[in-house]
Protein backbone atom coordinates (compact mmCIF):
# COMPACT_ATOMS: atom_id res chain seq x y z
CA UNK A 1 0.00 0.00 0.00
CA UNK A 2 1.58 3.58 -1.20
CA UNK A 3 0.88 6.43 0.26
CA UNK A 4 0.66 9.95 -1.58
CA UNK A 5 1.36 12.55 0.70
CA UNK A 6 -0.52 15.56 -0.78
CA UNK A 7 0.93 19.54 -0.75
CA UNK A 8 -0.67 21.03 2.00
CA UNK A 9 -2.18 24.47 -0.06
CA UNK A 10 -0.25 27.08 2.50
CA UNK A 11 1.77 28.52 0.08
CA UNK A 12 -0.95 31.72 -0.91
CA UNK A 13 -1.37 32.26 2.81
CA UNK A 14 2.79 32.23 3.54
CA UNK A 15 3.22 34.78 1.05
CA UNK A 16 1.04 37.00 2.04
CA UNK A 17 1.55 37.34 5.60
CA UNK A 18 4.89 37.30 4.31
CA UNK A 19 3.86 40.44 2.29
CA UNK A 20 2.08 41.80 4.77
CA UNK A 21 5.05 41.87 7.37
CA UNK A 22 7.37 42.98 4.79
CA UNK A 23 5.02 46.31 4.10
CA UNK A 24 4.30 46.50 7.89
CA UNK A 25 8.41 46.98 8.65
CA UNK A 26 8.54 48.80 4.95
CA UNK A 27 6.07 51.54 6.05
CA UNK A 28 7.20 51.93 9.56
CA UNK A 29 10.79 52.03 8.57
CA UNK A 30 10.20 54.72 5.51
CA UNK A 31 6.93 56.13 6.25
CA UNK A 32 6.86 59.92 7.48
CA UNK A 33 6.33 60.40 11.14
CA UNK A 34 2.65 62.27 11.42
CA UNK A 35 1.92 62.78 15.45
CA UNK A 36 -1.24 64.30 17.18
CA UNK A 37 0.98 66.94 18.74
CA UNK A 38 3.96 68.48 18.90
CA UNK A 39 3.90 70.40 21.97
CA UNK A 40 5.64 69.37 24.94
CA UNK A 41 3.82 71.08 27.43
CA UNK A 42 5.29 72.62 31.07
CA UNK A 43 3.42 74.69 33.98
CA UNK A 44 4.93 76.69 36.17
CA UNK A 45 2.92 76.27 38.94
CA UNK A 46 1.03 78.53 41.11
CA UNK A 47 3.24 79.33 44.38
CA UNK A 48 6.66 78.77 42.63
CA UNK A 49 7.62 82.14 42.94
CA UNK A 50 6.72 82.11 47.03
CA UNK A 51 8.02 79.09 47.53
CA UNK A 52 11.25 80.03 46.54
CA UNK A 53 11.63 83.19 48.02
CA UNK A 54 10.50 81.37 51.17
CA UNK A 55 13.56 79.11 50.98
CA UNK A 56 11.76 76.19 49.86
CA UNK A 57 13.70 74.34 46.77
CA UNK A 58 11.21 73.86 44.36
CA UNK A 59 11.70 71.72 41.26
CA UNK A 60 9.40 72.16 38.49
CA UNK A 61 10.60 70.54 35.38
CA UNK A 62 13.72 69.53 34.46
CA UNK A 63 16.92 70.72 34.02
CA UNK A 64 17.44 70.04 30.65
CA UNK A 65 14.38 69.42 28.27
CA UNK A 66 15.09 67.26 25.24
CA UNK A 67 12.78 67.70 22.34
CA UNK A 68 12.67 65.82 19.12
CA UNK A 69 12.64 67.49 15.68
CA UNK A 70 9.40 66.54 13.89
CA UNK A 71 8.21 64.88 16.79
CA UNK A 72 8.24 66.46 19.67
CA UNK A 73 9.40 70.38 18.73
CA UNK A 74 7.63 72.39 20.10
CA UNK A 75 8.08 73.63 24.07
CA UNK A 76 4.90 75.11 25.75
CA UNK A 77 5.57 76.88 28.96
CA UNK A 78 2.42 77.89 30.67
CA UNK A 79 2.48 80.39 33.98
CA UNK A 80 0.51 79.60 36.65
CA UNK A 81 1.97 80.95 38.99
CA UNK A 82 1.02 84.26 40.64
CA UNK A 83 3.84 86.70 39.39
CA UNK A 84 5.86 87.01 36.21
CA UNK A 85 8.10 84.56 35.22
CA UNK A 86 11.39 85.68 32.52
CA UNK A 87 11.94 82.63 30.09
CA UNK A 88 14.79 82.94 27.80
CA UNK A 89 14.09 85.67 25.20
CA UNK A 90 10.92 86.90 27.31
CA UNK A 91 8.74 87.50 30.73
CA UNK A 92 5.90 85.12 30.44
CA UNK A 93 2.41 86.80 32.47
CA UNK A 94 0.64 85.05 34.96
CA UNK A 95 -2.05 83.12 33.09
CA UNK A 96 0.17 83.51 29.89
CA UNK A 97 1.67 80.66 28.06
CA UNK A 98 4.36 80.56 25.60
CA UNK A 99 4.88 78.55 22.76
CA UNK A 100 8.00 78.37 20.99
CA UNK A 101 8.78 75.96 18.24
CA UNK A 102 12.22 74.87 17.42
CA UNK A 103 13.30 73.96 13.59
CA UNK A 104 16.88 73.17 13.75
CA UNK A 105 18.82 69.94 16.11
CA UNK A 106 20.94 72.05 18.63
CA UNK A 107 21.39 72.54 22.26
CA UNK A 108 19.47 75.95 23.40
CA UNK A 109 20.69 77.38 26.95
CA UNK A 110 17.80 79.49 28.64
CA UNK A 111 17.36 81.93 31.16
CA UNK A 112 14.66 81.07 33.29
CA UNK A 113 13.53 82.30 36.84
CA UNK A 114 11.50 79.37 37.52
CA UNK A 115 14.28 77.27 37.72
CA UNK A 116 16.50 76.71 40.85
CA UNK A 117 19.84 78.17 39.18
CA UNK A 118 17.89 80.60 36.73
CA UNK A 119 19.01 78.44 33.44
CA UNK A 120 17.32 76.02 31.63
CA UNK A 121 18.47 74.11 28.41
CA UNK A 122 16.65 72.76 26.07
CA UNK A 123 18.43 69.71 23.63
CA UNK A 124 16.88 69.84 20.40
CA UNK A 125 17.72 66.02 18.72
CA UNK A 126 16.97 65.32 14.73
CA UNK A 127 14.07 63.39 13.96
CA UNK A 128 14.23 59.33 13.00
CA UNK A 129 15.73 59.64 9.71
CA UNK A 130 13.96 56.90 7.23
CA UNK A 131 15.39 53.86 7.61
CA UNK A 132 16.38 51.51 11.12
CA UNK A 133 15.78 54.26 12.57
CA UNK A 134 12.89 55.41 12.03
CA UNK A 135 11.34 51.68 12.24
CA UNK A 136 13.07 51.33 15.99
CA UNK A 137 11.88 54.92 16.83
CA UNK A 138 8.29 52.89 15.96
CA UNK A 139 8.76 49.92 17.60
CA UNK A 140 10.36 51.73 20.98
CA UNK A 141 7.17 53.98 20.78
CA UNK A 142 4.83 51.14 20.09
CA UNK A 143 5.95 48.95 23.35
CA UNK A 144 5.81 52.36 25.49
CA UNK A 145 9.85 52.63 26.02
CA UNK A 146 9.70 56.35 24.65
CA UNK B 1 -8.33 24.84 -8.63
CA UNK B 2 -9.72 22.20 -5.83
CA UNK B 3 -11.29 23.14 -2.55
CA UNK B 4 -8.15 23.49 -0.88
CA UNK B 5 -6.65 25.98 -3.09
CA UNK B 6 -10.19 27.87 -2.73
CA UNK B 7 -10.08 27.62 1.06
CA UNK B 8 -5.95 28.76 0.92
CA UNK B 9 -6.99 31.93 -1.75
CA UNK B 10 -9.96 32.42 0.60
CA UNK B 11 -7.98 32.93 3.70
CA UNK B 12 -5.59 34.76 2.33
CA UNK B 13 -8.21 37.20 1.16
CA UNK B 14 -9.41 37.64 4.74
CA UNK B 15 -6.49 38.32 5.84
CA UNK B 16 -5.72 41.23 3.00
CA UNK B 17 -8.92 42.26 4.23
CA UNK B 18 -8.55 42.42 7.54
CA UNK B 19 -4.77 44.29 7.17
CA UNK B 20 -6.38 46.77 5.30
CA UNK B 21 -9.22 47.31 7.69
CA UNK B 22 -6.78 47.62 10.85
CA UNK B 23 -4.86 50.35 8.38
CA UNK B 24 -7.98 52.25 7.87
CA UNK B 25 -8.89 52.81 11.52
CA UNK B 26 -5.22 53.24 12.07
CA UNK B 27 -4.27 56.49 9.47
CA UNK B 28 -7.06 58.54 11.32
CA UNK B 29 -5.20 58.65 14.31
CA UNK B 30 -2.00 58.96 12.68
CA UNK B 31 -2.35 60.95 10.74
CA UNK B 32 -4.72 63.52 12.53
CA UNK B 33 -3.77 66.76 12.04
CA UNK B 34 -2.06 68.50 15.30
CA UNK B 35 -4.09 71.65 16.72
CA UNK B 36 -1.21 73.90 15.43
CA UNK B 37 -1.20 72.41 12.45
CA UNK B 38 -5.03 73.67 11.32
CA UNK B 39 -4.24 76.99 11.63
CA UNK B 40 -0.84 78.75 10.42
CA UNK B 41 1.74 79.21 13.47
CA UNK B 42 4.39 81.63 13.74
CA UNK B 43 8.49 81.24 13.79
CA UNK B 44 8.50 83.31 16.71
CA UNK B 45 7.34 82.04 20.22
CA UNK B 46 3.97 82.99 20.60
CA UNK B 47 1.83 84.51 23.48
CA UNK B 48 -1.48 83.11 24.77
CA UNK B 49 -3.40 85.38 25.22
CA UNK B 50 -1.34 88.39 23.65
CA UNK B 51 -1.58 91.10 26.44
CA UNK B 52 -0.95 95.05 25.33
CA UNK B 53 2.82 95.47 24.88
CA UNK B 54 4.41 97.86 27.39
CA UNK B 55 4.78 101.13 26.03
CA UNK B 56 7.36 104.07 26.57
CA UNK B 57 8.12 107.12 25.71
CA UNK B 58 11.92 107.65 24.65
CA UNK B 59 13.87 110.00 22.61
CA UNK B 60 13.97 109.00 19.63
CA UNK B 61 16.37 109.50 16.66
CA UNK B 62 14.26 110.64 14.48
CA UNK B 63 14.25 113.74 17.04
CA UNK B 64 10.71 112.80 18.08
CA UNK B 65 9.19 111.08 21.47
CA UNK B 66 9.58 107.38 20.35
CA UNK B 67 6.25 105.91 21.72
CA UNK B 68 4.17 102.53 20.46
CA UNK B 69 0.95 104.72 20.76
CA UNK B 70 3.06 106.67 17.71
CA UNK B 71 3.13 102.82 15.71
CA UNK B 72 -0.40 101.64 15.95
CA UNK B 73 -1.83 99.95 12.82
CA UNK B 74 1.46 99.05 12.06
CA UNK B 75 3.62 95.64 12.79
CA UNK B 76 6.56 97.00 15.41
CA UNK B 77 9.47 94.72 15.38
CA UNK B 78 10.86 95.76 18.66
CA UNK B 79 14.70 94.90 19.62
CA UNK B 80 17.69 95.95 22.36
CA UNK B 81 21.05 96.55 22.02
CA UNK B 82 23.78 99.10 21.35
CA UNK B 83 25.72 100.30 18.59
CA UNK B 84 29.13 99.56 19.73
CA UNK B 85 27.58 95.78 19.53
CA UNK B 86 30.38 93.51 17.61
CA UNK B 87 28.47 90.73 16.53
CA UNK B 88 24.25 90.36 17.80
CA UNK B 89 23.22 94.06 17.04
CA UNK B 90 24.75 94.17 13.41
CA UNK B 91 23.26 90.67 12.75
CA UNK B 92 19.99 91.59 14.04
CA UNK B 93 20.10 95.15 12.14
CA UNK B 94 20.87 93.72 9.06
CA UNK B 95 18.28 90.54 9.05
CA UNK B 96 15.71 93.34 10.22
CA UNK B 97 16.53 95.56 7.19
CA UNK B 98 16.50 92.85 4.32
CA UNK B 99 13.16 91.59 6.22
CA UNK B 100 11.71 95.02 5.06
CA UNK B 101 13.42 94.23 1.86
CA UNK B 102 11.73 91.29 1.29
CA UNK B 103 8.29 92.76 1.95
CA UNK B 104 8.73 95.53 -0.54
CA UNK B 105 5.81 97.94 -0.32
CA UNK B 106 4.32 95.86 2.63
CA UNK B 107 7.41 96.79 4.27
CA UNK B 108 5.55 100.51 4.90
CA UNK B 109 3.23 98.99 7.46
CA UNK B 110 5.95 97.77 10.15
CA UNK B 111 8.65 99.55 12.37
CA UNK B 112 11.54 98.62 13.46
CA UNK B 113 12.35 99.93 16.53
CA UNK B 114 16.16 100.03 18.36
CA UNK B 115 16.45 100.60 22.07
CA UNK B 116 19.68 101.39 23.00
CA UNK B 117 21.07 99.72 26.35
CA UNK B 118 24.10 102.09 26.88
CA UNK B 119 22.92 105.26 26.38
CA UNK B 120 26.39 106.70 27.87
CA UNK B 121 27.35 106.28 23.90
CA UNK B 122 24.21 106.17 21.95
CA UNK B 123 22.68 109.74 21.97
CA UNK B 124 19.81 110.36 19.44
CA UNK B 125 22.34 111.47 16.87
CA UNK B 126 24.56 108.27 17.31
CA UNK B 127 21.93 106.53 16.63
CA UNK B 128 20.77 108.14 13.49
CA UNK B 129 24.30 107.89 11.88
CA UNK B 130 24.41 104.48 12.81
CA UNK B 131 21.19 102.69 12.05
CA UNK B 132 20.67 104.88 8.67
CA UNK B 133 23.73 102.37 7.65
CA UNK B 134 20.94 99.14 7.77
CA UNK B 135 17.88 101.42 6.98
CA UNK B 136 17.20 104.74 7.99
CA UNK B 137 13.51 104.27 8.04
CA UNK B 138 14.82 102.31 11.73
CA UNK B 139 13.99 104.31 14.87
CA UNK B 140 16.81 104.41 17.71
CA UNK B 141 15.50 104.87 21.01
CA UNK B 142 17.59 106.39 23.86
CA UNK B 143 16.72 107.72 27.26
CA UNK B 144 18.42 108.51 30.89
CA UNK B 145 19.80 104.99 32.48
CA UNK B 146 16.80 104.95 34.82
CA UNK B 147 14.11 105.23 32.06
CA UNK B 148 15.75 102.23 29.78
CA UNK B 149 16.47 99.84 32.61
CA UNK B 150 12.44 100.53 33.37
CA UNK B 151 11.98 99.54 30.03
CA UNK B 152 13.76 96.73 29.40
CA UNK B 153 12.13 95.47 32.61
CA UNK B 154 8.75 95.71 31.43
CA UNK B 155 9.86 93.13 28.31
CA UNK B 156 12.28 90.98 30.75
CA UNK B 157 15.26 92.11 28.85
CA UNK B 158 18.34 91.74 30.63
CA UNK B 159 21.64 93.93 29.86
CA UNK B 160 24.78 93.69 32.05
CA UNK B 161 27.74 96.00 31.62
CA UNK B 162 31.09 93.95 30.96
CA UNK B 163 34.06 95.42 31.17
CA UNK B 164 35.29 99.16 32.51
CA UNK B 165 37.54 100.13 29.74
CA UNK B 166 36.53 102.54 26.67
CA UNK B 167 35.73 99.86 25.12
CA UNK B 168 33.12 97.92 27.14
CA UNK B 169 30.02 96.05 25.98
CA UNK B 170 26.89 94.59 27.23
CA UNK B 171 25.46 91.03 27.51
CA UNK B 172 21.99 91.76 26.63
CA UNK B 173 19.03 89.90 25.83
CA UNK B 174 19.13 89.40 21.19
CA UNK B 175 15.54 88.66 20.65
CA UNK B 176 12.97 90.58 18.83
CA UNK B 177 9.79 91.34 20.41
CA UNK B 178 6.65 91.03 17.08
CA UNK B 179 3.97 94.08 18.40
CA UNK B 180 0.72 93.68 15.88
CA UNK B 181 -1.13 96.74 14.79
CA UNK B 182 -3.37 96.67 17.69
CA UNK B 183 0.01 97.30 19.76
CA UNK B 184 -0.66 93.26 21.59
CA UNK B 185 2.94 91.78 22.11
CA UNK B 186 2.25 88.58 19.98
CA UNK B 187 5.78 87.59 19.70
CA UNK B 188 9.16 87.04 20.25
CA UNK B 189 11.59 85.80 17.81
CA UNK B 190 15.16 84.73 19.69
CA UNK B 191 18.35 85.23 17.96
CA UNK B 192 19.53 83.58 14.73
CA UNK B 193 16.55 83.48 12.29
CA UNK B 194 16.67 84.81 9.03
CA UNK B 195 14.86 87.03 7.10
CA UNK B 196 12.48 84.55 5.26
CA UNK B 197 11.11 84.11 9.26
CA UNK B 198 10.26 87.21 9.95
CA UNK B 199 8.37 87.73 6.70
CA UNK B 200 6.49 85.04 7.42
CA UNK B 201 5.50 86.25 10.45
CA UNK B 202 4.73 90.22 10.16
CA UNK B 203 2.86 88.57 7.05
CA UNK B 204 0.46 86.61 9.19
CA UNK B 205 0.47 89.52 12.05
CA UNK B 206 -0.33 91.95 9.09
CA UNK B 207 -3.18 89.23 8.15
CA UNK B 208 -5.07 89.52 11.51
Amino acid sequence: MSIIARKRPMRPVAIALGLIVLGAIGWAALAPIRVVSHDAVYEIPHGTYAARTSGKKVDIFPQTIRLTLGVKDVLVLRNADSVPHIFGPTLIMPGQSFRLPFEMASTYSFECTAHPNGGLNVIVDPGPAPGPERLLWRLRRMTGAS
Amino acid sequence: MNLRSRLGLLVTAAILLLFGAAVLIALPRGTAPSPSASSPTMKAGMFTPAHDAPDFSLPGSNGSPVTLAGYRGKVVLLTFGFTHCAAVCPTTLATLSQTRKLLGSEANAVQVIFVTVDPERDSADHLRDYLAAFDPTIVGATGSPGALAAVRAKYGVTATKQGDGADYAFAHTSSIFLIDRAGKLRAVMPFGHDPADFVHDVRLLQAG
